[in-house]
């Protein structure tokens, strides 16, 4: 389980986040949701510490995080997993050499064992036999996919995950959320997901905490989120016109 | 307005060298990085200094009008500048822009798409990793640039002032050894240590705190080139003062 507790962000004279406590469950697909600029993705980097928070503490199953130096942190972030907007993928290292890359740093597995794990990665996420493939030959769900392959590679307790539907197609984008998902389950991790797509809201949305101006304003689960009476949330969930329409045939 | 920059570029070199997470990883790189600095710049080098030795001689010839002054002096001339100055100095400016343009884009590059996050989530020593292989690289090889640089000068030289008729072979060479003092060629090297430390760090530091997107990371290899040229000239100055 992580939890974060009041936590405060500003950039110069941005106050991005403004108090925010929360609980992800393990074995769950945690949810941030919130429209642009509402502190999402700044959240999820205080969590991962990319940004330091000037107040609150990120505390890891009882580990305050926050508190920890660099060589402490070594420890919490080799439990960690991370999927990128962008994918992040090393650009000079081809697909295998990606994944390979943090069991060659944080393990004295030899070659035979790190391709293994390589190529069982690369299975699970439907890629078997790309290994040889470099970034810039992937398409962009592909990369997704590497992006995971790599995330899940050290087996990781916490798996963070920004925007991962951002320009894919509607059906890559539901084998990506389905994947997630099946990985969640899979490994027992505390899984948040940062997004703004309703698709994955309703898809995968265990826990749900949605972000509006900095705080957090509602928490629930994906059935309870279209019943909800909060004008900000309803805003968000229902401002496409599809969502409109599932709403009217509902009703 | 200077000390905020300063302070930051010695945090980041603190984490340069802190203790690598694996060592053979670390080695790897390093020889990644001299081969792409130094056989990589192995061309240009052999081009500018063969044609600096050919102007320097050609220029020192014409400002030797007096006959009491021997042509052997030429040779003289041609093997000081070349140790002192053209060598080190000029290949260093030429690899501030080759080299350092390079490792600022590549690293601004690798910050701008998160790459560079992911390391740090993956619990790596990000500014290790990405920058201590190449301080390592230049160090070793721009000296080894240098000394090739610094006989590719002078044969340059050799071969433009026998063709041109400016000196005759016998006295270039008799100028070239005589009055040697091997000290020069020490400062040379020191030099040479220094500009490539200062070329893959400056351009190390701009590429490492690149904010932005493409456009960012063309101001951060732009950035790179110009800081390390003034740094080198100045450092140029300094050690010239403090040795000579």
């Amino acid at each position: 389980m992580i939890e974060v507790r009041n936590i405060h962000k500003t950039f110069g004279e941005n106050h991005i986040l403004k108090g925010i406590s929360a609980e992800f469950k393990e074995g769950m697909c945690n949810l941030i949701i919130g429209g642009s600029g509402s502190g999402k993705t700044t959240l999820l980097k205080c969590m991962v510490g990319l940004h330091e928070p000037e107040e609150g503490s990120v505390i890891y199953d009882g580990r305050n995080f926050t508190r920890m130096n660099f060589q402490s942190r070594i420890e919490i972030r080799t439990e960690i997993g991370m999927l990128f907007q962008g994918s992040a993928l090393f650009d000079s290292m081809n697909v295998e050499d990606n994944i390979m890359f943090p069991i060659n740093m944080f393990t004295d597995q030899n070659h035979k064992e790190k391709l293994e794990r390589a190529n069982f990665c690369l299975e699970r996420v439907n890629l078997a036999g790309k290994n040889k493939l470099f970034p810039a030959e992937l398409s962009g769900g592909m990369k997704k996919r590497v992006g995971i392959a790599r995330a899940i590679a050290m087996t990781p307790k916490y798996l963070f995950v920004d925007e991962p539907n951002s320009g894919l197609d509607p059906k890559t984008a539901i084998v990506i959320d389905e994947l997630i998902q099946e990985l969640t389950v899979e490994y027992k991790t505390t899984t948040i997901v940062v997004t703004h797509d309703m698709n994955s809201v309703m898809g995968i949305g265990e826990n749900i905490i949605f972000l509006h101006e900095g705080k957090k304003w509602w928490e629930g689960s994906n059935k309870e989120i279209s019943q909800t009476d909060n004008i900000e949330l309803n805003e968000f969930v229902f401002a496409s016109k599809f969502m409109q329409a599932l709403q009217k045939n509902n009703r | 307005m200077i000390f905020h920059p300063l302070g930051k570029y010695i945090l980041l070199l603190k984490a340069v060298f802190r203790r690598p997470e694996k060592w053979n990883i670390y080695r790897t790189e390093i020889l990644h990085e001299m081969v792409s600095i130094g056989v990589g710049s192995l061309g240009i080098i052999a081009i500018i200094s063969l044609f600096l030795g050919a102007v320097t001689t050609v220029q020192t010839a014409f400002q030797l009008v007096s006959d009491f002054i021997p042509r052997s002096v030429i040779g003289m001339i041609v093997r000081d500048s070349a140790i002192l100055e053209l060598s080190p100095t000029i290949s260093a400016i030429v690899l501030a822009g080759k080299v350092g343009s390079s490792v600022a884009s590549q690293i601004g590059t690798m910050r701008v798409t998160e790459q560079i996050d992911a390391l740090e989530i993956m619990g790596i020593n990000s500014p290790g990793y990405l920058i201590l292989p190449k301080i390592i690289g230049a160090v070793t090889m721009i000296p080894l640039l240098v000394i090739i640089s610094i006989g590719l000068t002078i044969t340059g030289g050799y071969i433009a002032g026998t063709a041109s008729g400016a000196v005759t072979g016998q006295d270039f060479i008799n100028g070239i050894t005589t009055t040697f003092i091997p000290f020069t060629f020490t400062v040379s090297m020191v030099k040479s240590v220094i500009f490539g430390f200062i070329i893959t760090s400056v351009a190390a530091y701009q590429g490492f705190y690149t904010d932005g997107g493409a456009l960012e990371v063309g101001r951060s290899s732009t950035k790179a080139v110009v800081i390390s040229c003034i740094a080198i000239l100045f450092t140029d100055y300094l050690v010239a003062q403090l040795l000579l």
